[in-house]
């Protein structure tokens, strides 16, 4: 098993230098100067002067690589003009909020689809099988920040349920002592009840926006590969030698259904990254993807390039994740390994 | 046959939902199968035969069910019994074992485990008991190291390895009655000859009834006492399996077993009495006059594959260079002749090299060492990539082993037929192309009218027959057949094996013909080569290597082809 | 490399197939009659790209309004008769806005489609059936592609590159080109070896005219029908692209804008603004998820029987 890890571990290298060089790319690609996009819209001929020799742009390709690569090593990604503060310190600051919608909206999904595919499979052309096609089809159709809007719409202004879609918390909460950055771990810790039903209220609609938005392709790949394993020789085994639904359905099939579905989870965590920057600007949710945003607007290329660098190596990691939960299903990965 | 049978099928008609309504896969049949008796159900693809048995475990998919009929076993009646007492059933009084064992397991669950959980569903084992009871069972089945494989996934056997772990699974909880469908199907023929000894030997200990689910009516003469035969959903005869043979009553029963390839028969005798084929030939060795050159000259054919290196990476990071393992020979040194008119027999169990010969000799790999001297050039010095450029390209051809897989599906028959033309020969323009291909379809023996469908509008002996046609096509002096009726039911393998030896005889080529069937290898071949982990074991003419063998792994081979009664 | 696949298994299907008999000839058509009746909603969806191609061809000329015109008398109006989505903050009429959008949503869905089709797919093609350093050079793109949430690396590129539809529709086929290249080089690869490309070895084909007469044919059908189900993918992309505002400027109308202009508005009870282009956005990605169901049921040789 370590040995897998280990191994698994060593073939994310190319993908992470593939990312740095990426990045790199992109910011060297700009058309026209690269120092005036650094130096924002307002600068003078000068401060562009300055900035270039700063960032070392007028040295050659590799040179600026290396620079940026020893960079990268510190931390360094360089300054936002918008904050003043430095990128790695804004995103740090800003991740938890990201995460913590991520999250919520991924276990919110996952609780909904992996039963509703399950049973799909197992009722065949019943209700539930069609209800599983009408989510699936219309889940992958929804823009996720029309979704957003449509929710705000109904549960703010129609039926007044939730709070207004601005941020993480109300004006009137306040923060709890800062452990996890996650507001409902840590208001829990603090005891602090109040904050906690605040921050939920406040999370509750965004991390459904998410939850609708994944919940398609996990619902669908949980049915496709559950029907796949319901039709193959080793369930007609279990089920000729007399073992019970409970356990042909739930040890045999679901186990071996789950695979697929592991590996679907790669690609629905690309969506939800993606996504969460689209509903982090719907809800004000003060995440990494809004402030990614706000710089976009702003024309501040330095937090741009941060946030793609940074969303990249959390997306590979996440990978390794997968597949290290891959390896703990399937004997065949874990042995071989 | 005692007087009250164990199961009792009476005017059972199993019905299947489809597009075009419903269709019945089983019409009206009865079958008894007495306490301790073993019988066959014998058929051809669509017949039925695997249907039955699925309802009688009641284990039909979605579409199938029971439209008319009783299926009563031990005195309970199977169709009407509710679903709790059919699973308390399944696997405690009636167990199944299916073809493709690997994949009738589950493959990520410890096969110890797998048994377990029969044990424990019918509480025949409690939590404390069930590893060892578990292992026990194994050991009926002659695991080695049981202990050992309770821990293995179905990964880490062996087909027969998990064939027995099937019959282990199954017969944990001492049934009373055992289906096996197709159980040898897929696997190499010693290994058939042990899994079926086993069943035999394991089910007569324990005085159980067994079905045996087959096509083929060999394996069926040999291990049973009744034989079941099936057509089209409707049984047309039983009868005791020794005078099956002798006394075929059916026609189609007569059919079949005229088709299934015997010690001490013709090509021409699989055929039907009343079909015209071609006259019978006494096969007659039809090597060349010695002392001419041989066509094809084969010399210490090496074809060597890198092991794949697990930890390779690891080695390669840390700058240590891995202790290079010798590359894995999959042909290793062979030797051998093709005189102009013959049909050379290649024959092995699976993994034994032969189809990576015949790659080789078809010069669509490259062989790691030695010569293949083909009517006087080493064809083997002409890289694969640029044989097809080759003149001899057309002089050497193949025909598939799968009819289906080797016809492109957006090509009509005749464009399958006419491409080698198009691309090698000098023949120009439409008609003459036409022309042509028609020739070729008359003389493979498939209607002209069909030439211009496209391979899923054409039956399997017609994809055969289209396959052949392209191989055909340019006058080629050898043809490899690779397993080219595998994939056919034994009725139309007869027909197409005739057409071949038929074809020879016209067009004057030689064969060489790769195939696991020493029956099928007996009728066509007048010398034969056995090969066995890439070497060859033993050759010589057909009546030598197949009548007296002489190699321990040629008799090996023979005694375990199951022989129905000549 | 050895004897793994002789002795197929003959019998397997439940159901019998008459193998004596050939099957009766089907024609595309006939079997397209059939996949429409078997599920009404294929026939919906065929109707529905009709109508998006028909506003996307004739829209703007058809439209009540001119898309671009303000009138601060008639702003912030719900729908009525004279205007049927309303209009938004400038007077503008969103029925208008909306027809108008098609053309430019379309578009960006075609072309980023197409030239990733051509790209990812030849690429793949190559790469499964040449191997060794094509597939590695291919698959290490691909690799780094997919080694970035796909959404977020568009946004990279758009903001790099600059922000104009062009580079839209490049970003969009980038992200894409990974899935293009990963289908088409599993099914170049499967079929390297199948029967039907040894035999046509056989008969002297060379190895560029094997991948142009034998493989790429046979991935066609399964190229189109992925063309299909990422139409949806692609339009929604660049929707959300432009939503956050990159590529597309105001006052262009454009669905995914549209619903950002509205989004404000959203809070105090002004829904159609950003409802009716989010609605069109969603009926439109719809159409084409149903379309690549429908196609995959048309082009599956499994369900042609």
């Amino acid at each position: 098993m370590l040995r897998m890890i280990g191994a698994r571990l060593l073939t994310t290298v190319p993908s992470v230098i593939g990312v740095i060089i990426v990045t790199f790319l992109l910011t060297r690609v700009l058309p026209g100067d690269t120092a005036a996009y650094f130096a924002g819209p307002a600068a003078t001929p000068q401060a562009i002067a300055e900035i270039r020799n700063k960032l070392g742009l007028d040295r050659p390709l590799p040179q600026q690589f290396v620079s940026y690569v020893t960079a990268l090593v510190k931390g360094d990604l360089g300054q936002s003009l918008t904050t003043g503060q430095s990128v790695i310190s804004d995103i740090s600051a800003r991740l938890p909020a990201s995460a913590e919608l991520t999250l919520v909206g991924l276990l919110l999904a996952m609780a909904v689809a992996l039963p509703l595919g399950v049973l799909a499979a197992v009722k065949q052309g019943s209700w539930v099988d069609h209800l599983c096609r009408i989510v699936a089809t219309a889940g992958v159709s929804l823009p996720v920040f029309f979704t957003g809007l449509l929710l705000v719409y109904v549960f703010y202004f129609i039926l007044g349920w939730s709070p207004a879609p601005l941020g993480r918390l109300d004006v009137f909460a306040s923060e709890p002592p800062r452990i996890t950055g996650l507001l409902l771990i840590d208001t829990l810790v603090a005891r602090d009840f109040e904050t906690f039903r605040s921050a939920f209220a406040q999370l509750i609609l965004p991390a459904l926006t998410l939850a609708i938005f994944s919940l398609a392709p996990i619902t669908r790949m949980t049915r496709a590969s559950m029907l796949a394993v319901l039709g193959a020789d080793f369930v007609r085994t279990a089920r000729a030698s007399g073992l019970s639904n409970t356990k042909v359905i739930g040890t045999y099939a679901f186990r071996n259904a789950m695979l697929p579905v592991v590996t679907t989870l790669g690609m629905v965590f690309s969506f939800l990254l993606g996504a969460n920057v689209l509903v982090e600007k719907v809800f004000a949710w003060p995440g990494i993807g809004s402030y990614a945003v706000e710089a976009l607007i702003a024309s501040d290329y330095a937090p741009i390039q941060g946030f793609v660098l940074i969303m990249a190596i959390m997306y590979v990691a996440l990978n390794l994740l997968i597949d290290v939960l891959y390896g703990v299903i399937d004997p065949r990965v874990r042995l071989e390994g | 046959m005692t007087a009250q049978p164990l199961l009792d099928i009476r005017n059972l008609t199993v019905e299947f939902a489809t597009r075009r309504g419903a269709v019945q896969a089983v019409k009206s049949i009865d079958i008894q199968v007495g306490k301790g008796e073993t019988v066959a159900i014998v058929g051809e693809s669509g017949s039925g035969k695997s249907v039955t048995s699925y309802a009688v475990v009641r284990i039909l998919d979605r579409a199938g069910k029971v439209a008319e009929g009783s299926i009563s076993f031990s005195g309970i009646d199977l169709v009407t019994a509710d679903e709790a007492q059919m699973r308390d059933l399944r696997g405690r009084e009636i167990s199944m074992i299916f073809q493709n064992p690997r994949a009738a397991l589950n493959p990520i669950r410890k096969v110890g485990k797998q048994i377990e959980d029969v044990l424990l569903q019918h509480v025949q084992a409690t939590g404390a008991t069930a590893r060892e009871k578990a292992i026990e069972a194994l050991t009926k089945v002659k695991i080695a190291r049981p202990e050992e494989r309770y821990d293995a996934y179905p990964f880490e056997l062996s087909g027969g390895m998990c064939q027995r772990v099937v019959i282990a699974l199954a017969l944990a909880c001492q049934p009373q009655l055992l289906i096996a469908d197709e159980p040898t199907t897929g696997l190499d023929v010693t290994t058939q000859k042990a899994v079926m000894d086993l069943i035999v030997e394991l089910t007569r200990e324990r005085g159980m009834s067994t079905i045996l689910i087959t096509h083929d009516l060999g394996l069926a003469a040999a291990y049973c006492d009744r034989v079941v035969v099936m057509e089209k959903g409707r049984v047309v005869e039983t009868a005791d399996a020794a005078d099956i043979f002798r006394n075929p009553q059916h026609p189609y029963t007569r059919k079949l077993m005229q088709a299934t390839p015997r010690i001490g028969m013709s090509l021409a005798d699989l055929l039907p009495e009343a079909s015209s084929g071609p006259p019978a030939q006494a096969r007659a060795p039809q090597a060349a006059p010695a002392g001419t050159e041989p066509l094809m000259r084969v010399e210490n054919l090496v074809k060597e594959y890198p092991r794949p290196a697990t930890g390779a990476f690891f080695a390669k990071l840390m700058g240590k260079a891995e202790p290079s393992s010798p590359p894995f020979r999959a042909v290793d040194g062979i030797s051998f002749d093709v005189a102009r008119g013959e049909t050379l027999g290649l024959v092995g169990e699976s993994g034994c090299g032969k189809s990576t010969t015949s790659m080789m000799i078809t010069r669509l790999i490259d062989p790691s060492g030695g010569r293949i001297v083909f009517d006087g050039t080493d064809i083997g010095a002409i890289p694969a990539k640029q044989f097809a450029a080759s003149p001899q390209r057309r002089r050497i051809q193949m025909v598939f082993q799968d009819p289906t897989d080797s016809l492109n599906p957006r090509f009509t028959a005749e464009r399958a037929i006419a491409d080698p033309i198009m691309r090698m020969s000098t023949l120009n323009g439409r008609d003459a192309l036409r022309a042509r291909c028609e020739e070729l379809a008359r003389l493979v023996g498939l209607p002209v009218e069909l030439i211009d469908r496209f391979p899923h509008q054409l039956s399997g002996g017609q994809k055969a027959r289209v396959g052949i046609a392209r191989a055909i096509a340019l006058d080629p002096d050898l043809v490899i057949l690779d397993e080219p009726t595998a994939a056919l039911d034994v009725s139309v393998q007869a027909v197409v094996l005739n057409l071949l030896e038929e074809l020879k005889l016209r067009l004057g080529m030689s064969y060489l013909f790769v195939s696991h069937d020493l029956n099928v290898v007996r009728l066509l071949c007048d010398r034969v080569i056995v090969m066995r982990s890439g070497a060859i074991v033993e050759q010589g003419t057909a009546e030598e290597v197949l009548g007296s063998p002489k190699a321990e792994y040629t008799k090996e081979l023979l005694t375990a082809i199951p022989h129905p009664p000549a | 490399m050895n004897d793994m696949s002789q002795a197929k298994t003959p019998e397997v299907e439940p159901v019998p197939a008459l193998r004596f008999e050939a099957p009766p000839s089907t024609s595309l058509w006939s079997h397209a009659r059939h996949v429409v009746s078997e599920n009404p909603v294929t026939g919906l969806a065929f109707a529905l790209f009709a109508l998006i191609l028909l506003a996307a061809i004739f829209g703007p000329a058809i439209v009540p309004y001119d898309p671009l015109a303000s009138d601060t008398a008639a702003a912030l109006q719900a729908p009525s008769a004279k205007h049927w989505f309303g209009t938004d903050q400038l007077g503008r009429d969103i029925f208008s806005r909306v027809i108008a959008a098609t053309r430019l949503d379309f578009s960006i869905a075609v072309f980023s489609v197409a030239l990733v089709f051509v790209l990812g797919g030849l690429a793949g093609v190559m790469a499964g059936f040449f191997g060794g350093w094509v597939d590695k050079v291919v698959g290490r793109i691909a690799d780094t592609i997919m080694a970035f949430p796909l959404f977020v690396l568009a946004m990279g590129i758009v903001a790099a590159l600059g922000n104009s539809v062009t580079n839209i529709i490049l970003a969009t086929a980038i992200i894409n080109f990974p899935l293009y290249a990963r289908v088409a080089r599993a099914e170049a690869n499967v079929r390297r070896d199948a029967g039907f490309v040894q035999a046509a070895r056989l008969s002297g084909n060379s190895d560029w005219r094997l991948l142009l007469t034998q493989i790429l044919p046979n991935i066609m059908p399964i190229m189109a029908v992925q063309m299909s189900l990422t139409m949806g993918y692609a339009i929604l992309n660049a929707a959300g692209l432009s939503f956050i505002g990159l590529g597309v400027r105001p006052p262009t109308p454009e669905w995914g804008i549209m619903v950002a202009e509205g989004a404000s508005f959203i809070v105090s009870g002004e829904w159609w603004i950003a409802f009716f282009p989010g609605l069109a956005l969603m009926v439109a990605v719809f159409c084409f998820n149903l379309l690549g169901d429908g196609v995959r049921d048309l082009v599956d040789p499994q369900r042609r029987n």
